[in-house]
C-alpha cells in the first residue's frame, strides 16, 4: 500500500458526511443544480466531489467499480484504507466510478429489479466542465427546465425509457457535483 | 443534558455513521424513483415505535450541524411527541430549533404539512406508520410488491368506489391515496386529504421515514402527485366548515375542541405556528382575544 492512500479521508466524518450527503441530496433532487462537495483530498486522477461522494455513500456493504484510469493503485489503495468497499467488476457495482467513455459500455451496470428498482447501480462521472447549461432536462425535481452540461444525451434518453428500472448518475468536477437520477426526461437543444 | 453531546458521549445525530450511510443511500433512490418504497434496514431507537422511528432516522440521516430543526405533531409544536423530538436533536446534534415553519430547514412532521407554503432549500420529514397504500386491501407483501410491479392498482379504485357504493361519497379523509408523477400510487402518512394538494409541486424536498415498517420514500421537489378520484366524483380537499376562533383564518385546516359538557365547541387552526402568526399580525376570531391584550 501507498503511504499517501493513509491521507486525504475525512477529519471530522460525521459532520462533513452530513454536508455532503445534504451536498448530494439536494443535486439527485434538483438536476441541473451545482452543489458543492468538499473535505476529502483524494488522490489523482479522483476530483475532489467525486472522493466525497465516495466516501459519504460507499463502505463496506457496498461493491465499487473503478472504471478506466480511476483503477490505478493510488485510488485502490486509497478506497480499501478509508472505505473498506470491495473492488468488483461493472456487472456487480453499486457504485462506479470514472470518465464517460471509461464507463462504457453502459448496459453492463445493475438497472434494478422490476420488483426492486432501488437495486440499481449509481454511476459518479467525472466530467471536464460542468454548467448548468446545455441539454434540456425535465421531469421530478425541476420546476419548468433546467438544463445541463452531459457528455451526451442519447444514453440518458435510453436510461429513462426504463424508468423505473435504469442507473442514476452524479456528475462530478472539481468540488462540484450535479445528480441525474433515471427519472429525468433529458432533451437536446 | 448538553455536555453529553460535548463529551461526545453520542455520535453526531445519534446514528452510527454506517447507519446513515445505508439510510442516506436509500433516500437517494427513493428521490430517483419517486413514490417507490425502498426497504432499509431501521434501527431501533430510543423512543417506540409509532413515536416517529423512522422520521426520527431520515431526519438524523438528513442533519448538518447549520440546520434549523422544527417538529410538528399534528401541527403542533408543543406536544408531547415534539418537544421529545425536538430536544433528542438538541441534545444529540446540537441543531438550533424553531417552531417558526419559514425559519426552518429541517422540518419533522406527523400528520400535517404547515399551512405556510414550503420554499427551496427546506425538507420535510414524514413519520409514517404504514407506508403500503395497498396494505389493508392486500396483507401479504409479496402479492403487494407484485401489484406496484405490474402498475396494478384496481384493487383501490374498487375500495374508493365503495366508499361511494356505502356513503354516498369518498368517505376516505385521511391517508388519501395518490399517484407520483403517474407511475407509483403511494401512501402520504395519515395527513389529512385537506393536505394533499400541498404534496405535488412543492419547492421543498418530501421525505417519508416508516421505522417499524422499514421503508423510505420521497416526493422530490416540483413532482407530480395526483389524489385518486373519478370523473364523477372529483377529489375535493375537505375541511371543517368554519373559520379558526381564535385567529379567524379561513382557509386553514382545523381542530375541533370541545369546551364544555353542554356541546360548546370551538375550532382552531391545527398549524400552531401559522395561528399564532397570524394572531401576532393583529388578526382576531370569534373566540379570540386581541395579543395586545397579553393573553391569547
Amino acid at each position: 500500500m501507498t503511504p499517501d492512500a493513509l491521507m486525504g479521508g475525512f477529519a471530522a466524518a460525521p459532520q462533513q458526511s452530513a454536508r455532503a450527503f445534504r451536498g448530494v441530496l439536494e443535486a439527485m433532487a434538483r438536476p441541473g443544480t451545482l452543489h458543492l462537495l468538499e473535505g476529502a483530498a483524494p488522490p489523482a486522477p479522483l476530483s475532489v466531489a467525486a472522493g466525497v461522494a465516495l466516501l459519504t455513500l460507499a463502505d463496506g456493504t457496498t461493491s465499487v467499480h473503478l472504471a478506466g484510469a480511476a483503477n490505478c493503485p493510488a485510488v485502490r489503495d486509497w478506497v480499501t484504507f478509508h472505505i473498506g468497499a470491495p473492488l468488483v467488476r461493472a456487472e456487480d457495482a453499486d457504485f462506479a466510478l470514472g470518465r464517460w467513455e471509461d464507463l462504457h459500455p453502459l448496459n453492463r451496470f445493475r438497472i434494478g429489479l422490476p420488483d426492486y428498482p432501488d437495486r440499481s447501480a449509481t454511476l459518479i462521472v467525472e466530467v471536464d466542465r460542468l454548467k448548468a447549461q446545455g441539454p434540456r432536462l425535465t421531469g421530478p425535481g425541476i420546476k419548468d427546465a433546467a438544463h445541463l452540461s452531459l457528455p451526451e444525451v442519447a444514453a440518458f434518453r435510453a436510461n429513462r425509457a426504463l424508468f423505473p428500472l435504469g442507473f442514476d448518475c452524479l456528475l462530478t468536477c472539481g468540488a462540484r457535483v450535479a445528480g441525474l437520477p433515471r427519472s429525468t426526461i433529458v432533451e437536446d437543444v | 443534558m448538553t455536555e453529553l453531546f460535548e463529551t461526545g458521549a453520542y455520535n453526531f445525530a445519534y446514528l452510527d455513521e454506517q447507519t446513515k450511510r445505508m439510510i442516506r443511500r436509500a433516500i437517494l433512490k427513493g428521490v430517483a424513483v419517486p413514490g417507490y418504497q425502498v426497504p432499509f434496514a431501521s434501527r431501533e431507537m430510543p423512543m417506540p415505535y409509532g413515536w416517529g422511528t423512522g422520521g426520527v432516522q431520515v431526519t438524523a440521516a438528513c442533519l448538518v450541524p447549520e440546520d434549523r430543526l422544527k417538529v410538528i405533531d399534528q401541527g403542533a409544536d408543543d406536544t408531547t411527541n415534539a418537544v421529545s423530538i425536538r430536544k433528542f436533536f438538541q441534545r444529540t446534534a446540537g441543531v438550533a430549533v424553531t417552531e417558526a415553519t419559514i425559519e426552518a430547514t429541517v422540518i419533522q412532521t406527523r400528520h400535517r404539512i404547515p399551512e405556510t407554503p414550503l420554499r427551496e432549500g427546506q425538507i420535510v420529514v414524514y413519520q409514517v406508520p404504514i407506508p403500503e397504500p395497498l396494505r389493508f386491501l392486500e396483507p401479504r407483501e409479496t402479492e403487494t410488491r407484485k401489484m406496484h410491479e405490474l402498475e396494478e392498482y384496481g384493487l383501490m379504485h374498487v375500495k374508493l368506489y365503495e366508499d361511494i357504493a356505502r356513503h354516498g361519497e369518498i368517505a376516505t379523509s385521511y391517508a388519501y391515496p395518490v399517484k407520483v408523477e403517474g407511475r407509483y400510487v403511494m401512501d402520504p402518512s395519515p395527513i389529512p386529504k385537506f393536505d394533499n394538494p400541498k404534496l405535488g409541486d412543492n419547492a421543498a424536498i418530501q421525505l417519508f421515514g416508516a421505522g417499524r415498517e422499514q421503508r423510505i420514500y420521497a416526493v422530490p421537489p416540483y413532482t407530480r402527485v395526483v389524489s385518486l378520484d373519478f370523473d364523477d366524483h372529483p377529489f375535493t380537499a375537505s375541511k371543517a366548515p368554519h373559520d379558526c376562533d381564535l385567529c379567524g383564518a379561513k382557509g386553514s385546516y382545523l381542530d375541533e375542541v370541545i369546551t364544555d359538557d353542554a356541546g360548546s365547541r370551538m375550532y382552531v387552526c391545527s398549524d400552531t405556528d401559522f395561528c399564532a402568526g397570524r394572531r401576532a399580525a393583529g388578526h382576531v376570531g370569534r373566540l379570540g382575544v386581541a395579543m395586545a391584550d397579553g393573553s391569547a
